[in-house]
């Protein structure tokens, strides 16, 4: 059976149960599908926030997800995948990402789940604009995100 | 080329994209980055701080010695803060 890879960009919300029937249905060879969701906070570094904007990169944010994809597909045995991002205004609690993966056994499913995120924070052209109790800013980007990213590359 | 500009490096700026033509000389992201702080202070304010400054050709990203000849669409913006 041939994988199964599916990428949105999106301003509406997900579901996350009918992303996983959708990812899984009709196939008898998916043993484990992991799923990991980013939610929005209602604070970041101590301060209240108010509602996230993400702002995206039409055209390359698809082809980045889809080159990520690709090289998850090719370093471990997955079913399929299915990555969902939420761009537009955002408020705690909601919805932010979510990634999917599914495989015949559970170790392909957590490890890709980890290292699409991971490349994802590193590398997706996406970026949070954060509304607060102390006005509106752009968030920085985290040194530790990167580092995440480069763990995964091979010696 | 078509240039643009996301996140505060379009605020900075003032613009979403353009359309420039770059002189001979302007071979490398590096030198384009650094011809473009010379076109006014709202230039110079998003590029102060070249080395923070991400770029992507035609979709992938580059690093700053990437060659710009050939290029469609160039994109300039901070690190990234998806996921």
């Amino acid at each position: 059976m041939t994988a199964a890879v599916n990428i949105r960009i999106q301003e509406a919300d997900f579901d996350i149960a009918r992303e996983i029937t959708a990812l899984t249905k009709e196939r008898s060879d998916i043993g484990a599908v992991v799923s990991f969701s980013g939610i929005c906070r209602g604070s970041e570094d101590g301060t209240s926030i108010a509602a996230l904007t993400l702002e995206h990169y039409p055209g390359m944010a698809e082809a980045e997800i889809a080159r990520h994809a690709e090289t998850a597909m090719s370093r471990w045995p997955l079913s399929g995948i299915s990555v969902i991002h939420r761009v537009g205004r955002i408020t705690p609690g909601e919805n932010i990402v979510l990634v999917l993966t599914a495989s015949q056994h559970r170790q392909a499913a957590f490890e890709a789940a980890e290292f699409l995120m991971d490349y994802l924070k590193a590398n997706a052209p996406f970026w949070k604009r954060v509304e607060g109790a102390e006005g509106a800013g752009w968030i920085d980007a985290r040194d530790h995100d990167e580092d995440a990213a480069a763990r995964w590359i091979k010696s | 080329m078509r240039l643009k500009y996301f996140a505060w490096v379009r605020e900075r700026i003032g613009k979403t994209e353009e359309t420039i033509e770059p002189p001979a000389g302007v071979r490398t992201v590096e030198e384009l980055m650094a011809w473009l702080a010379g076109r006014g202070e709202t230039y110079a304010h998003a590029f102060e701080t070249p080395r923070v400054i991400r770029a992507a050709i035609d979709h992938a990203h580059v690093k700053s010695d990437a060659a710009i000849a050939g290029a469609r669409e160039i994109a300039f913006f901070p690190p990234m803060t998806g996921g």
